[in-house]
């Protein structure tokens, strides 16, 4: 009777395996990208999120102008985006026209007109010269794009007030900005995940005192504490110390809200019936923590580190703007964003705006990409 | 069939017929029902019967419109022969519309298996059956009321008059069921859906609810459309059976036909593993017990101390077990037996230690012949005495890490061990998916590739990989369908022989104690009221306890209904008898 038994369940696995296709094989990272998937704004939005960071990787490669180069006689020069022209007398030469500056001696506003002629652009041209992450192996001056002639000049999202292209500032700005979201980030996923998990997993008094240092920080209102500390900081600190500490700054508010998360995931799976079988297997307490409970967790963090960027950007963004974060010449959306505060800017040079944009952009599409990760991140669940 | 039922048309008071309800559209619609047709009569009681996944809720709930979305009815006709003489056809009606929904609740009302989730927790038991009646009848306030108590008077809920004000997590599961019955009868409905009622409700509750609704069901001469997958509730209640399996009815005919002529192999495999549970395996085994006891549990208590609730009052401390005595010897099959609530799942925990003991002590005699006091061993002693003893685990689906391979799973204790690695490992894990009766390739793939009989024995199988000397069943399997049932329970016994293990079976059903153990202890709030041989304690238990326990089970003919002649059980009338044991 038992050995038929058996033989009937063998004969259900392998015909469970003909039907399904494979699923059976599917870890938990395949069966949540299948459902990912399925929420089309959210894949829209990982590409947008993956060609907003491949840009802030590659930014010197990209920038087709030296964002440091000010071009005396090309302030305020509007964008020429809109003016780039592929074809020059039917054969494929893109091109902008050139302009030159004018000043009305009586209003003093400045205005562009076309001078006749053309500034030609090219694809992996050779442009400015640098260091690719800062490496002095890396030094090059191969460009995506530029102009042809090494002395040209471009404007596609037009000039700032000292006449830097807006656009190589943009790319090198993305850089300083969506990294330190991420890297904010990490520093709080890993204290909230130390200190959530032991709140969480040993519960008692230790969660007693992280969640009273919890409360207590979310009690202190931000942006006062923020501006305290970024006042704080030396103003002559070279840009990469700044980065770090506005970094450290940020995250020490950041990881709060991921320990509570973690603390409560881990509170109701530390009674769950597959970690009491994994102590009783044996298992040390690092390794029910880290092999059995985390590992349910992952897709969980991903998704509210993927949401908790944003804040982080927002948070750099507007330290910087209010001229307490990152100091020029470190370029970031914020100190971007801060040389369009006057209200001649407004008026004359709309066009330095667009840093806000790209931080609308970069906010929305990880908001979205986030919110179709929570959904995906537990496969169990059916809606 | 046809000509009986030909014969009493004028008592048709539903009549089912093709009815079709899919999930989904398009070539990957679900078929939970699967052209399904079937005559309720005035006054009888039809069972449908089926194994989990079966249509027999979709079934149900498609006679209401009440399907979950995207359950659709895809054709058929739901003829109700209710104030229309010639039928009114349910399927056709707009599922929100004023029709159906008169008929919802008034005509045809429905029970379901959670009483606790079918009723509002914020409103009092006596205003939502008074709200069923306001809605459908034309009465004031005060006459619902009354209607209401007697209502709960006629379900037999003690003290009517107050119990009507109480909410109702004031009431225990019992008790929820029988307000849930009262509010379905508010309307005097022609006929009453009962979708798995008793599942969840211990089985002497169980017993009292299925005698409630067959006593009102004499009374009121309403026809019962009741759902189980419980063969035994359904030979003691069942006119009419209907077997679905897949969607599909199997088999229809009445109660005789289908327990002494089932013609169907699926009807006679379901009861046949109902059947089966009626002897004992071990009668017919090699009997591995011997006298060697490896297991003293001694005096153990476990008492969850006072607390102060919010309000400044004192809640008693709660004894979960009282004073537990009880031996163990090597190679024997010990069930325990209890319902919810009886301290039978602390005591299986205080014994592995997933709990820790408050008092008394728990003595085992290792593998190397060392006895080791399991409430008060420390860290490194528990280690080794977990690889002699293991634990199966109720839930299939809880138990098993989603983030693992099941080779992982099962591979976890040797791994920890230090006992295998590498290609040892994985060779030992298909060997032991092979002792269970899964095949090596199961290692390579996770937990939701497998059905509940599979996941229990991948548990399993993890429970063996130290070769473990004792192992703690919890319920192992009351989760799973009544034909994987004993099919896993000959697994166990094919295991014990091969193993020399010793199992600690805990399980609140009777017929799995009966066909798998050699001694039974009972418990009852946190004590051991009765231990003996299974068979003598199965038959003819001593304790009036057990005695209301054992009659309480329902039976598995439809000739041997034993819940109308069962014995109640009262602890307060009979405290001295209790205090004596």
């Amino acid at each position: 009777m038992s050995a038929e038994n058996k033989q009937k369940d063998d004969e259900q696995v392998v015909n469970m395996a003909n039907l399904r296709g494979g699923i059976e094989y599917a870890s938990q990272w395949t069966l949540m990208w299948r459902r990912f998937r399925k929420h089309k704004l959210a894949v829209v939005s990982m590409v947008v999120v993956i060609l907003f960071y491949a840009v802030a990787v590659f930014s010197e490669f990209l920038a087709p102008m030296d964002p440091e180069a000010a071009a005396s006689r090309k302030t305020q020069h509007p964008p020429q985006l809109f003016e780039l022209h592929f074809f020059d007398e039917g054969k494929f030469a893109p091109y902008v026209p050139g302009y030159t500056k004018k000043l009305d001696m009586e209003t003093s506003k400045i205005s562009f007109t076309p001078d006749g002629s053309k500034v030609y652009l090219g694809l992996f041209v050779r442009g400015f010269e640098y260091k690719m992450f800062g490496f002095d192996a890396l030094q090059s001056d191969l460009h995506l794009f530029g102009p042809k002639d090494k002395e040209g000049q471009v404007f596609l999202f037009g000039s700032d007030t000292m006449g830097r292209d807006v656009l190589s500032r943009v790319i090198y700005g993305a850089r300083f900005t969506l990294s330190l979201g991420l890297i904010g980030v990490i520093l709080s996923v890993v204290l909230g995940i130390i200190l959530g998990g032991l709140a969480g997993y040993y519960g008692g008094w230790t969660d007693w005192v992280v969640m009273r240092v919890v409360e207590f920080i979310l009690s202190l209102p931000s942006i006062p504490i923020w501006l305290a500390m970024a006042a704080a900081l030396p103003k002559d600190w070279p840009p990469h110390y700044q980065y770090m500490a506005v970094t450290v700054i940020i995250s020490l508010i950041g990881w709060t809200h991921l320990a509570r998360v973690i603390r409560g995931r881990f509170l109701s799976m530390r009674s769950d019936v597959f970690v009491i079988a994994a102590k009783l297997d044996g298992c040390s307490e690092p390794r029910i923590i880290f092999r059995h409970m985390l590992p349910s967790l992952a897709s969980h963090i991903i998704a509210q580190v993927t949401l908790s960027i944003p804040s982080m950007v927002l948070s750099e963004t507007s330290l910087s703007f209010l001229g307490l974060g990152l100091q020029p010449p470190a370029i970031s959306w914020g100190v971007l964003l801060k040389g369009a505060q006057k209200i001649s800017v407004i008026a004359q040079a709309p066009w330095l705006f667009l840093p806000g944009l790209m931080v609308v952009i970069a906010v929305l599409a990880l908001n979205f990409f986030g919110d179709g990760l929570r959904d995906a991140a537990d496969p169990y669940s059916n809606h | 069939m046809d000509t009986s039922v030909k014969k009493q048309t004028g008592d048709v008071v539903l009549d089912v017929r093709n009815l079709k309800t899919y999930f989904g559209t398009g070539d990957k619609a679900v078929h939970a029902v699967d052209d399904i047709s079937f005559k309720i009569m005035r006054g009888k009681t039809l069972c449908i019967v089926g194994e989990s996944g079966s249509g027999k809720s979709v079934t149900a709930r498609s006679i209401l419109q009440i399907v979950d979305p995207p359950g659709k009815i895809v054709s058929g006709e739901v003829i109700y022969y209710g104030k229309d003489p010639a039928g009114q056809d349910l399927a056709k009606l707009n599922d929100r519309g004023k029709e159906i929904r008169s008929i919802r609740g008034h005509e045809i009302s429905m029970i379901f298996q959670e009483p606790m989730t079918s009723l509002s927790p914020i409103h009092t038991i006596g205003n939502q059956i008074c709200e069923a009646i306001l809605l459908h009848q034309n009465v004031d306030k005060e006459e619902a009321r009354n209607r209401a108590i007697e209502l709960l008077r006629r379900v037999e809920i003690p003290n009517p008059g107050v119990a009507i004000d109480k909410y109702t997590f004031e009431y225990s599961g019992g008790m929820r069921q029988r307000a849930m019955i009262a509010m379905a009868l508010a309307c005097n409905p022609k006929i009453l859906i009962a979708d798995e009622p008793t599942t969840a409700l211990d089985v002497t509750t169980q017993a009292e609810i299925l005698a409630l609704i067959k006593e009102l069901q004499e009374s009121y001469g309403m026809a019962v459309l009741f759902i189980t997958h419980d063969m035994g509730v359904v030979a003691e209640i069942a006119d009419e059976i209907g077997v679905m399996r897949n969607g599909q009815m199997v088999e229809f005919g009445t109660a005789e036909q289908i327990f002494y002529e089932a013609k169907n192999p699926y009807t006679l495999e379901l009861i046949d593993s109902v059947r089966k549970l009626e002897n004992s395996a071990r009668a017919v085994r090699k009997n591995t017990a011997t006298e060697r006891k490896i297991m003293e549990i001694r005096n153990v208590s476990k008492i969850y101390p006072a607390r102060s609730t919010f309000m400044g009052k004192t809640n008693p401390p709660f004894k979960a077990l009282d004073n537990v005595s009880l031996d163990v010897y090597e190679g024997e099959n010990l069930g325990i037996v209890g319902e919810s609530g009886s301290g039978k799942t602390t005591l299986g925990n205080c014994v592995i230690r997933v709990l820790s003991c408050s008092g008394g002590e728990v003595l085992y005699r290792m593998g190397d012949g060392r006895i080791a006091d399991l409430a008060k061993a420390g860290q490194h002693e528990l280690r080794q005495v977990h690889r002699e003893i293991r634990m199966v685990f109720q839930d299939p689906f809880a138990s098993l890490n989603p983030r693992m391979t099941v080779g992982q799973i099962v591979g976890e204790p040797l791994l920890v061990g230090k006992t295998h690695t590498g290609a040892a490992l994985r060779k030992r894990v298909e060997e032991l998916l092979g002792m269970v009766g899964l095949p090596g390739e199961a290692a390579e793939r996770y937990p939701h590739a497998f059905s509940g009989g599979q996941r229990q024995r991948i548990g399993i199988a993890r429970a063996l990989a130290l070769n473990p000397r004792v192992i703690i069943a919890d319920e192992a399997t009351s989760a799973l369908d009544v034909t994987l049932r004993s099919q896993v329970l000959d697994l166990l016994l094919d295991l014990q022989e091969t193993m020399n293990l010793t199992f600690i079976l805990v399980s609140h059903d009777i017929g799995v104690i009966r066909y798998f153990c050699d001694r039974v202890a009972v418990m009852y709030k946190g004590q051991i009221v009765e231990h003996g041989p299974a068979m003598k304690i199965c038959s003819e238990p001593d304790h009036p306890y057990t005695k209301a326990l054992i009659s309480a089970v329902p039976g598995t003919h439809p000739r041997d209904k034993r819940i109308v002649n069962r014995h109640r059980y009262n602890a307060e009338t009979e405290g001295v008898k209790m205090g004596g044991n």
